[in-house]
């Protein structure tokens, strides 16, 4: 069986992955619904939906190992079936699955509307699967919108708590606005090149068929649009209170996989659409990968909640990721993708752990609440520290290997400054990071802490041993999941543009 | 007497525009609103898309207006906003972005039918030889079917997420 695209059922078998979690998304809405009809205390339990809502992910990422095997005979012009997709696929439905596999203790804790909240996961997975599929800027724009909204949603989900709905009206006004920047550069950019298809786009501005100006306007103001998406200095403004504010698995799955979701978008956009503009945009983005990995690692420094602080971390990670777009050569594509993968798993492992200790009502944020963690707590304690090396990108660890691919992508273009920027900010992030281990280690717990009522089912505890080992793995063995990557980015730009 | 309905049309719509951002009390942006809803209507049937003018007025002027004047009700949103706004230096940078976007969308579609932003778009004759062939909404349902099915699907999607994220975060008991 191959793809050819010329009868529309073969839009079927090309989103299988999409169509089945879809399928998968309003099962879980339904028996959602039908478990909140009767009253039995065991109703709270969210673990039934979200083995439910595992199984779904697990029949999706069947589909998508499916779809890889499969040849293409001719591309459609609306979704493209391409090794770069089917990867993003993966990292996506990973960090979704591990999401909801630790956010079990959470959802029952806080009595979140379990079937609604995994619902919108989904929902905003299947968003974000289109945005890495999407070769049409409408398909695009449909699904970042998915995507958004329904993170709009998992911001303000947590109706007992005021922080929740706060972050919630501030990401929902703030994401409008970037939606407006995003949808009038898709306008001028119909308007300079007449299709919405973006190879067409990529042949129309290489060819100089496109309006000068227009193509210029409408690219920047698309910028401007996924700089705000994936949170790049200067348009990086609501992070910080959003992430504070959402219930901690939004976050941890806002921080991670919606942020990759962009990014994968941003650089298929940017890559297949403009590859002839490159020496415009590689400035703009030069400056943007700069500022988003200074600014926030000074900022982190002085913060003392941890959330907060993982906020600024997760922007400052952004700025890493940058540096690859902006050297956009074959090498640093596939450190964006190997990165992304790492920083899914190591930011929602992280997070995780911050939403167990962080107590009923998420009151204990602060660092001086992890005073004594560690020896309470061993194993979390263990962990906790593995997740905060990598995001510091210590040696032994996959957020050391994803950094050092990044600066290798970022030689090959020759970014010397970037990366230089890039080597002097982790030293700077190791304080922050160090500093959390260092109070679950090293200080003695205040004598009103109680660390031991912390509760971990073991589904949670499986899953955060895993995440951790998987990341010792990639930071000692990379070398398969790297070759994986640079197949995905094989020919996936147009031969000879780009440097 | 197609160029002076236009004209007429465009007034209205641009006049009914800053009628919106300018006018008293919210019931006033709304009706200016309609205005301008219902000229742009009028300019899609000077293009002969004579069914995008109807859906326009049916679902724009029609359903989405009335649900804003009932939310407007709703919420007791009636009183005079304008002394929430300030007029300073953030104002003024808005008009002048404003501005030079309007100059410079001005200066890109000036001119005639040679410009190249024109080469991109079936004309007059290729419109018309469409409308024969398929119909107003035949022109309209045949590429929403074929070319765009992905895209009419994924609303579809989107349009379910967006419903049950709003009872979820609206509902009464938690």
């Amino acid at each position: 069986m191959e793809l050819e695209f010329t009868s529309r059922v073969d839009y079927i078998w090309a989103l299988l992955p999409e169509i089945v979690l879809s399928i998968g998304a309003m099962v879980v809405l339904l028996v959602g619904v039908f478990r909140e009809a009767d009253d039995d205390p065991a109703a709270g339990d969210a673990s039934p939906l979200g083995w439910i809502s595992l199984i779904a992910l697990a029949a999706a990422a069947m589909a998508n190992g499916w779809l890889t095997g499969i040849p293409v005979a001719s591309a459609s012009p609306m979704v493209a079936v391409d090794p770069f997709r089917l990867f993003a696929n993966w990292i996506f439905l990973g960090g979704a699955g591990l999401t909801i596999l630790l956010s079990f203790p959470y959802v029952t804790r806080q009595r979140l509307q379990a079937g609604e909240f995994y619902t919108l996961i989904l929902l905003c997975t299947v968003g974000m699967m289109f945005m890495a599929s999407a070769r049409d800027l409408l398909l695009l724009f449909l699904g970042v919108e998915t995507m958004s909204i329904a993170a709009y949603v998992l911001t303000a989900f947590n109706r007992r708590d005021r922080r929740s709905s706060e972050a919630g009206l501030k990401y929902f006004l703030l994401g409008a606005f970037s939606s407006a920047f995003l949808l009038y550069g898709i306008a001028l950019t119909w308007g300079a090149t007449g299709t919405t298809n973006l190879l067409e786009i990529g042949e129309a501005v290489a060819g100089g068929a496109a309006v000068p100006g227009l193509i210029m306007a409408g690219m920047g103001l698309l910028a401007i649009g996924f700089a705000f998406k994936v949170a790049a200095v200067p348009f990086h403004m609501w992070t910080p209170d959003v992430y504070e504010g959402a219930p901690t698995p939004s976050t941890a799955f806002m921080a991670a996989t919606v942020k990759a979701a962009s990014f994968v978008a941003f650089a298929r956009l940017f890559m297949e659409a403009f590859p002839a503009l490159y020496d415009s945009w590689s400035t703009v983005f030069w400056w943007l990968a700069a500022l988003t990995m200074i600014i926030p690692n000074v900022v982190a420094l002085s913060q003392s909640n941890v959330k907060r602080m993982l906020a600024y971390s997760s922007i400052a990670h952004g700025g890493y990721l940058l540096v690859a777009l902006t050297a956009a050569n074959e090498m640093a594509t596939a450190g964006l993708l190997f990165y992304l993968l790492v920083y899914s798993i190591m930011n929602i492992g992280a997070l995780a752990v911050v939403m167990v200790a962080s107590g009923h009502a998420e009151e204990r944020l602060q660092i001086g609440d992890y005073a004594g963690f560690g020896w309470a707590q061993p194993m979390l304690g263990v962990v906790f520290t593995i997740f905060l090396l990598s995001l510091a990108g210590f040696p032994g660890t996959g957020g050391f290997m994803a950094k050092i691919y990044l600066l290798q992508g970022a030689a090959e273009s020759e970014l010397w400054t970037l990366a230089v920027v890039l080597a002097l900010a982790t030293v700077v992030s190791y304080y922050y990071y160090l500093r959390v281990a260092w109070y679950m280690w090293m200080r003695p717990a205040a004598p009103d802490l109680t660390h031991e009522e912390v509760w971990v089912p073991l589904p949670m505890r499986m899953g955060l041993v895993a995440s951790a080992a998987i990341l010792i793995f990639l930071g000692i063995f990379p070398g398969g999941i790297i070759d994986l990557a640079r197949a995905a980015t094989h020919g996936f730009f147009l031969a000879g543009v780009l440097p | 007497m197609v160029d002076v309905l236009f004209y007429v049309f465009a007034a209205v719509a641009l006049g009914g525009g800053l009628g919106v951002v300018l006018a008293r009390s919210p019931v006033g942006s709304l009706l200016f609103m309609l205005a301008t809803l219902f000229s742009v209507a009028g300019i899609f049937v000077l293009l002969e898309a004579h069914f995008l003018a109807a859906i326009q007025v049916m679902v724009y002027a029609g359903a989405i207006m009335v649900l804003f004047l009932f939310v407007i009700m709703l919420l007791n949103l009636g009183h005079d906003f304008r002394k929430d706004f300030t007029f300073g230096a953030g104002m003024v940078a808005a008009f002048v972005v404003a501005g030079v976007m309007a100059g410079f969308l001005a200066r890109q579609f000036r001119g005639s039918g040679d410009h190249p932003l024109y080469a991109f778009f079936p004309g007059p004759e290729g419109m018309d030889a469409l409308l024969a062939e398929q119909g107003a909404v035949g022109a309209i349902a045949h590429p929403l079917f074929t070319d765009y099915v992905v895209a009419f699907e994924l609303t579809g999607i989107l349009l379910l997420m967006a419903l049950v994220g709003a009872i979820a975060i609206a509902k009464q008991r938690v």
